[in-house]
């Protein structure tokens, strides 16, 4: 294989899996956009959507459409009884409060998980082939396309609702000042649970794809980790720098582990993209596409 | 009902100091669980902690114990996190009635951690297949066993396989082997004997690291694809072993020339990759499958009488029978020193004695329903590895069978190696060596 052609198929693979990362920050971003809250059980919200996914086709023996509409349904119902058990309780506190709670939230679902459904590994087999495209020097796998048209479809979905439809704007509205928002006649607390209730819907649609190319396990949480240079760089309030924050992560990882980690035994795939990450902090810490805030102090 | 509730308190508060005394008294030998039943390395804890417990619990229902000693034991969480994984030692390390008899880390890093303290609390430690390669020579690491092989010899062994398949050692020269490998102590502990075997055989060797946890490893696999190599060697852990296979799988690599090592080849790193993992092998040093007498028994004397660790169904995974192995040769080196010592409850140093003299020929295998299941075992003072061979197994898509005969390792390339490392380990430490001369 030539140089080039390696160096294409390491920016093919990463333009995937970036776009498949922004899918998992799309979840992060929803909440983040609603109710100003930092979600840091995302990646743990993909588990759980995954291992109850599994559960029905696996346990119940049900067809895999039946499973995700399933797992869609639990991943709402969780989002939704989230915000009321825990998350409504802490509107009006300060930002760690929530924060601390998601922090908590993921150590229980990480134990909860394994313990409910078992610690081994299952296959999340979607009726695809795992034979790859040849497409001149690329080959692509099935799944990394599905899971970046799923990705994309969403985002752009989502996009759509805060911009365009009532709800959105909203939903913005609440972000913005809650205070206002209620002055309005907005109902935030029915905001907030829509918003919890959306991130289920990401995160199903995350477990079902991160799931089937990884198998569900425990490990499957550890995707969340990639969302905060996703984030970070695209901006925390925005679809946009999702998709744009999770494209640069995949190629900037790929392009380390190909050219870099021969040369230095390894380890750069992974912290490259939190160099970014704090490059982007320094620099402009609102991200590519987040909304630049400007308050008087 | 104050009154009876301070009563109480006060009776406990008294039978407190006596406690002690009747733990004492207590015919046992007290074996700590350091396990991973959760965390992400869990898959693969599970079944190892299960195998222990089961294995623990036959000798216990069916024998009455060792000799009329019964086996005590603690499960404490590692998390395979080798902090907690040291807490747990230092929680667990004084129980029973003699402290700690043996040692099973169960993670490289812990047992890294342990090691220096093994002499200082008279608990020795058997790290069976993992851990300090250096530590298989016993003059300078007397606490410390790895039997019945370690990492250096298994890739001497895979080597040596590989060659075999090749047509001879000599039809290496030339082949290209890749061995991606986590990015950790653990996975980078073949690499020198690789190197040396590389050298000596002529084959061109890379090296892929795959950094923790190992979830996403495409790039590694497009080198993988780059280099187009006829075989891969794969040193992995967790997550780390079903993706790379899957990766392998999608690259249309040939699985029947991928080969992992005995952490890498588990059921739960096969399945989830499907049919892709179809002619996967694995290297080990016990056989898959429930095909031996010792299952029977462990059916019958554990799992009908309801107090299995686990599934029943699971029993035969390759992790599963590994915790069985474990503890079967923890069981005969306590069996050993009693021997030695008497049918009592035996202490940390007399059970270091007991696996420095352990000795398990075929015959004692088949008494213990594992002829076949595992390989003859002769430690000594000296050898503290045993230089076991390996089998390799292979996955059909369904189950693992064991597809060589035992393969041995390139002892005349590993124990030199061993003796310079354990020189440097050992100094390191402020040890000196022991004259075994001296102690037979």
């Amino acid at each position: 294989m030539l140089d080039w052609q390696f160096s294409l198929l390491l920016l093919s693979n990463g333009v995937l899996i970036g776009l498949m990362y922004a899918l998992i920050a799309l979840g992060f971003v929803l909440v983040y956009k609603a109710t100003d809250a930092i979600n840091f059980a995302q990646g743990e919200f993909v588990m759980i959507a995954g291992f109850v996914v599994v559960a029905f086709l696996l346990s119940y023996k049900a067809p895999l459409w039946l499973s995700v509409v399933c797992g869609l349904a639990a991943m709402i119902a969780f989002g939704f009884g989230l915000e009321r058990a825990v998350l409504r309780k802490l509107i009006g506190r300060p930002v760690i409060a929530v924060v601390m709670a998601t922090i908590g939230l993921a150590a229980v679902l990480r134990g909860i998980g394994p313990l409910t459904w078992g610690a081994d590994t299952k296959n999340l087999a979607l009726p695809i082939s795992d034979e790859p495209f040849v497409l001149g020097p690329l080959f692509i796998p099935p799944i990394q396309i599905v899971g970046a048209v799923v990705s994309l479809a969403f985002l752009a979905g989502f996009g759509w609702f805060f911009l365009k439809s009532r709800k959105g704007i909203a939903m913005r509205a609440v972000a913005d000042s809650q205070q206002v928002a209620m002055a309005m006649g907005i109902n935030v607390e029915r905001y907030f649970a829509l918003a919890w209730a959306m991130t289920g819907v990401v995160s199903a649609l995350g477990g079902v794809v991160w799931g089937s190319l990884l198998g569900v396990d425990v490990h499957l949480a550890l995707v969340g980790f990639k969302v905060f240079p996703v984030v970070i760089l695209g901006g925390l309030d925005s679809i946009p720098g999702a998709i744009v924050g999770g494209l640069i992560v995949g190629i900037v990882e790929n392009v380390a582990a190909g050219y870099v980690d021969p040369y230095v035994g390894g380890g750069t795939k992974d912290f490259a993209p939190y160099v970014l990450m704090i490059l982007a902090l320094m620099i402009r810490p609102y991200g590519i596409f987040g909304k630049r805030i400007i308050e008087r102090i | 009902m104050s009154k009876i509730l301070i009563a109480v308190l006060a009776l406990a508060v008294m039978a407190g100091p006596a406690a002690p005394a009747v733990f004492a008294q207590a015919k046992e030998v007290f074996v700590p669980l350091l396990v991973y039943r959760t965390g992400p390395y869990a898959p693969s804890g599970i079944p190892i902690a299960n195998g222990f417990v089961d294995y623990f619990t036959l000798v216990n229902e069916r024998d009455g114990g060792i000799n009329g000693v019964k086996l005590a034991w603690e499960e404490c969480e590692t998390q395979y996190d080798t902090k907690q994984g040291v807490e747990c030692y230092e929680r667990l390390k004084g129980k029973g009635p003699t402290g700690a008899v043996v040692v099973n880390p169960y993670s490289t890093g812990i047992t890294y951690q342990l090691i220096p303290k093994a002499p200082v609390d008279k608990a020795p430690i058997l790290s069976m297949g993992y851990g300090m390669s250096a530590s298989s020579d016993g003059r300078w690491f007397p606490w410390v066993f790895n039997f019945p092989t370690n990492y250096w010899s298994q890739a001497s062994a895979v080597i040596r396989y590989i060659g075999t398949q090749e047509g001879g050692l000599d039809k290496l020269k030339g082949k290209k082997i890749v061995h991606v490998h986590h990015n950790s102590p653990y996975g980078k502990e073949a690499n020198p004997t690789l190197e040396t075997l590389a050298r000596q055989f002529g084959f061109e060797l890379t090296l892929l690291p795959v950094d923790h946890p190992g979830q996403e490893q495409k790039s590694t696999w497009l080198q993988v694809r780059r280099l187009n190599p006829d075989w891969v060697f794969m040193s992995g852990w967790g997550v780390m072993n079903q993706v790379g296979i899957k990766e392998a799988a999608s690259i249309n690599f040939k699985m029947d020339h991928f080969i992992g090592n005995w952490w890498s080849a588990n059921d739960s790193d096969v399945v989830p990759a499907g049919d892709g993992a179809k002619g996967y092998k694995g290297a080990t040093f016990h056989a898959p499958g429930t095909n031996f007498k010792v299952f029977q028994e462990i059916a019958k004397h554990v799992y009908d009488k309801g107090k299995g660790a686990g599934k029943k169904e699971s029993m035969g995974e390759p992790l599963y029978n590994r915790g069985i192995v474990n503890a079967m040769f923890a069981v005969e080196a306590v069996r050993t020193a009693m021997a030695q010592y008497g049918n009592k409850p035996m202490t940390g140093e007399q059970v270091r004695w007991g696996f420095e003299h352990l000795t398990l020929t075929d015959k004692r295998l088949e008494e213990l329903g594992m002829k076949g299941f595992t390989h003859p075992v002769k430690v000594s003072c000296e050898d503290h590895e045993s230089s076991g061979p390996i089998l390799v197994q292979q996955w059909d898509g369904k189950k693992w069978s064991v597809v060589s005969d035992w393969i041995q390792p390139m002892r005349e390339v590993v124990r030199p190696k061993i003796e310079a490392a354990a020189v440097e380990e050992g100094k390191k430490l402020g040890y000196t060596m022991r004259d075994c001369a001296k102690e037979k």
